[in-house]
């Protein structure tokens, strides 16, 4: 197996994300997007951890934990979103806009 | 310049169907690229949690094929059993259309579809520039496993709870301090 076919992988996966970011409305949608981002940084590591030893699959794993704490917070505040405005729409929070 | 395109994409593929477990990645991988598409497409919110799933299981079937079984288990667990659950729960909250629904894409799609390509095209480059047709050789492994008596679990124990110990209480403190906040966020007062 060569390096590169998992961090090209991961190359498209982050691409990908990064579109479902950039295009979703919906803030559940958005926060879906930014797992496959983590995902695809995880791959990476796990995949540099063979060349570098096993601090990569620590780090892949505390990455996994920092994604769990980073959804439950995020949809907390997706959740208070729609409590406040009856809508999740995340191309409306605009109040910050000059 | 078309040249130097041709010679890179020879040396990226030159190993690229060798080994069995060479096929099951790339069927994998088509696989996974296909649902993560499908993910940020979907016209339907459930649907897009589901595709999720698909990605997910890919990406522990990616760990299992770089020799990562505990990092795999945690994956599963984690990710395919809690998380998306979270994310089904969030889709019923905040009461999400459960059908197919037309607004959830705004009007930034040829924009962030060149965006998607272009990081592609610029991080596929870097990267086959740079690793060329390196091989795996699970090299890294091997000196950690001899010294845990060829137990990959108890190599990575080992890693967690000597060098990575600081890190790892940190986390646990930053995973209490996250649950906190998502209580204080979500409750109704």
């Amino acid at each position: 197996m060569l390096l590169n076919q998992f961090l090209l992988l991961a190359a498209i996966l982050f691409s990908i994300g990064v579109y479902g970011v950039i295009v979703r409305r919906n803030g559940v949608l958005v926060l879906m997007s930014i797992e496959l981002i983590l995902n695809s940084v995880n791959i990476n590591l796990i995949a540099f951890s063979t060349y570098h030893g096993l601090g990569g699959q620590v780090f892949a794993l505390f990455v996994i934990a920092v994604a769990a704490a980073e959804v439950g917070v995020g949809l907390a505040i997706v959740l208070l979103i729609y409590r406040n405005r009856r809508s999740v729409d995340v191309d409306a929070l605009d109040e910050l806009k000059g | 310049m078309i040249g130097t395109l041709a010679l890179l994409a020879q040396q990226a593929t030159e190993h690229s169907f060798d080994t069995p477990v060479n096929v099951v990645f790339y069927i994998v991988a088509a696989f996974m690229v296909f649902a993560a598409i499908r993910v940020v497409t979907t016209d339907n919110i459930v649907h897009a949690a589901l595709w999720l799933i698909m990605v997910l299981a890919g990406v522990g079937l990616n760990f299992l094929l770089l020799q990562a079984e505990f990092v795999a288990i945690t994956q599963v667990l984690v990710y395919l059993g809690a998380i998306v659950v979270l994310f089904l729960f969030g889709i019923m909250l905040t009461r999400a259309p459960l059908g197919r629904a037309d607004d959830l894409d705004n009007n930034m799609k040829p924009i962030a579809a060149v965006v998607g390509v272009l990081l592609t095209a610029v991080i596929a480059f870097a990267v086959i520039r740079t690793f060329g047709d390196d091989r795996l050789t699970f090299e890294a492994y091997s000196g950690p496993m001899a010294e845990a008596g060829n137990n990959r679990t108890t190599a990575l124990a080992n890693e967690i709870f000597g060098p990575q110990l600081i890190p790892f209480e940190v986390l646990s403190v930053l995973l209490t301090a996250a649950l906190i906040g998502a209580i204080v966020l979500a409750r109704r007062d």
